[in-house]
């Protein structure tokens, strides 16, 4: 039984110099058998099992992660969290995710750092002034908050932004998502996991998979660097990896993987105290608790697994910071790194069971997964549970590529990758 | 960031490079035969290999034509490149 966080446990454990802490989660030896296995052990697998053991009473299932939990994109992403997509499918996922958001720290005893500082999406152009106020009227009458905001109002909200109108892609007004914002990426990925193992989840680290075993359209379990495990139900949550895994089970998937980078600076006072992004000129920025300025540039063309991507892409993402907010200049970057992202054509994500029985797969979250975290895993155990798609996750089924209904949020999506 | 040699200029930064997907999905000869499925192989469906990968490359701001290169997407290193239309090295 878990021991809950609470400010008389950390008063009681510092009488200790903090040394009796409970472990947070066990680190256990695969069994030779599951109900369900879970591959990949980022903030979404892990909401995946915590959702299935809690919602669904599967309690004899495992987490397998070839690396250290919340060590790939979840560490990797610039923890912005908003819904305000254009289409109803996508509506309706991302702002069931932000709900969940609104209470996890209280429904997982675990503080996830949730700040509802608003997200604002700038616009340059008259074009982009068009759609942007286009997506406002869309969220609104799909009951998410959104608002439209004149210069002055842009000046007013972010005084730091430079709203000259000499500039070369001057600022012409801007959205304004109030209930979005950001959260701590690592402690999602520990909130969970505490979550699930305390429900009786294994969570096992430093086991890859190595092989999918099937009969005929049924799978029998899958082979690991720790093994072979007898399942017949699989739940893939391998973001950029996930055409890996699908090969190894004989599928093929709308997927691409590409490189996206991000960087942060070295940490200052408070200055911009919410989350602004900006399609035309592909920027967007924001500052951690640390003092940090997190900033999120864009993918490269190629295919690449190498977790790096190149120089001219953090350049022009520079450039464009540089010109919205000159009062940076003389900043210096600390950190750079890239995360593999799998990104589907019509960059709307798959959640959904697949023409092999226990086979699901939640994946094509591309550039924007973070958000979805926990919505992601609540719909996908439902998917894995009850081996049909919940009404929310319907539309974002793999036959959506053969059907033609495709859920096309490209332009949609807040910065173009 | 990698160098390509284009088989018509010869090296360059990979930036005058634009991407242009897998190499060698042939387009069907008789599309409205098709069914959906098979439309959706051609059309969406993608091996997105960890390992070595045929690709089409295009020099979009040198001589703009398009070339196959094979490339180890797990590294980047690039095996070779060679002329559209002849057959991948092995």
């Amino acid at each position: 039984m878990k021991k809950k966080y609470s400010i008389f446990a950390l008063i009681k454990n510092s009488l200790t110099y903090h040394e009796n802490w409970q472990r947070v989660w066990r680190d256990p030896e695969p069994k030779p058998q599951y109900d369900a296995v879970i591959i990949g052990g980022g903030g979404h697998g892990l909401a995946t099992a915590y959702y299935l053991a809690k919602e669904h009473n599967l309690r004899n299932i495992a987490v397998v992660e070839k690396g250290w939990i919340g060590g790939g994109n979840t560490g990797r992403n610039t923890t912005i969290i908003r819904s305000n997509y254009l289409w109803d499918a996508s509506a309706g996922l991302y702002d069931h995710a932000l709900k969940i958001w609104e209470s996890l720290s209280q429904e997982l005893n675990y503080n996830v750092m949730f700040s509802q500082r608003g997200v604002m999406n700038l616009a340059h152009n008259q074009h982009d002034v068009r759609e942007l106020k286009r997506r406002t009227h869309a969220n609104r009458l799909n009951g998410i908050d959104c608002e439209w905001l004149s210069v002055e109002q842009v000046k007013k909200f972010c005084p730091i932004i430079n709203c000259s109108p000499d500039i070369r892609y001057p600022v012409m007004g801007s959205t304004l998502q109030r209930r979005a914002g950001t959260a701590r990426h690592d402690a999602v990925a520990w909130a969970f996991a505490r979550g699930a193992d305390s429900l009786g989840v294994d969570i096992i680290q430093n086991c890859e998979v190595k092989g999918i075993k099937r009969n005929g359209d049924k799978i029998e379990g899958i082979e690991t660097t720790k093994g072979f495990i007898k399942t017949s139900k699989i739940g893939v949550v391998a973001a950029g990896h996930s055409s890996v895994i699908a090969n190894m089970a004989g599928l093929k998937l709308p997927l691409e993987s590409k490189p996206l980078q991000a960087l942060v600076s070295e940490p200052i006072k408070p200055i911009i105290d919410t989350v602004v992004m900006s399609n035309a000129v592909h920027a967007y920025v924001s500052q951690s608790d640390k003092g940090e300025l997190v900033i999120g540039a864009g993918t490269d063309s190629y295919i690449s697994y190498t977790q790096k991507g190149t120089h001219e892409i953090i350049e022009g993402t520079l450039a464009a910071i540089l010109e919205l907010y000159p009062i940076f200049s003389r900043l210096r970057m600390l950190r750079q790194w890239g995360g593999v992202v799998d990104i589907c054509p019509d960059a709307s994500p798959i959640i959904s069971k697949t023409s092999i029985e226990g086979l699901y797969f939640n994946c094509g979250w591309g550039t924007g997964g973070f958000k979805a975290t926990p919505g992601s895993g609540h719909l996908f155990a439902h998917t894995i549970a009850k081996d049909e798609p919940h009404p929310l996750n319907a539309s974002f089924n793999i036959n959506r590529f053969v059907s033609g209904d495709l859920v096309d949020e490209h332009g949609a999506a807040a910065v173009a990758h | 960031m990698f160098i390509i040699k284009c088989p018509y200029c010869g090296e360059r930064d990979h930036s005058e490079f634009s991407y242009g997907g897998e190499a060698h999905i042939t387009r069907p000869k008789q599309p409205t035969e098709l069914s959906d499925g098979q439309w959706a192989e051609y059309l969406f469906m993608r091996k997105n290999i960890k390992g070595l990968q045929y690709e089409r490359w295009n020099h979009s701001h040198g001589c703009r034509r398009w070339f196959n290169m094979a490339r180890d997407t797990s590294n980047d290193k690039i095996h070779s490149v060679y002329k559209i239309g002849e057959n991948p090295p092995k």
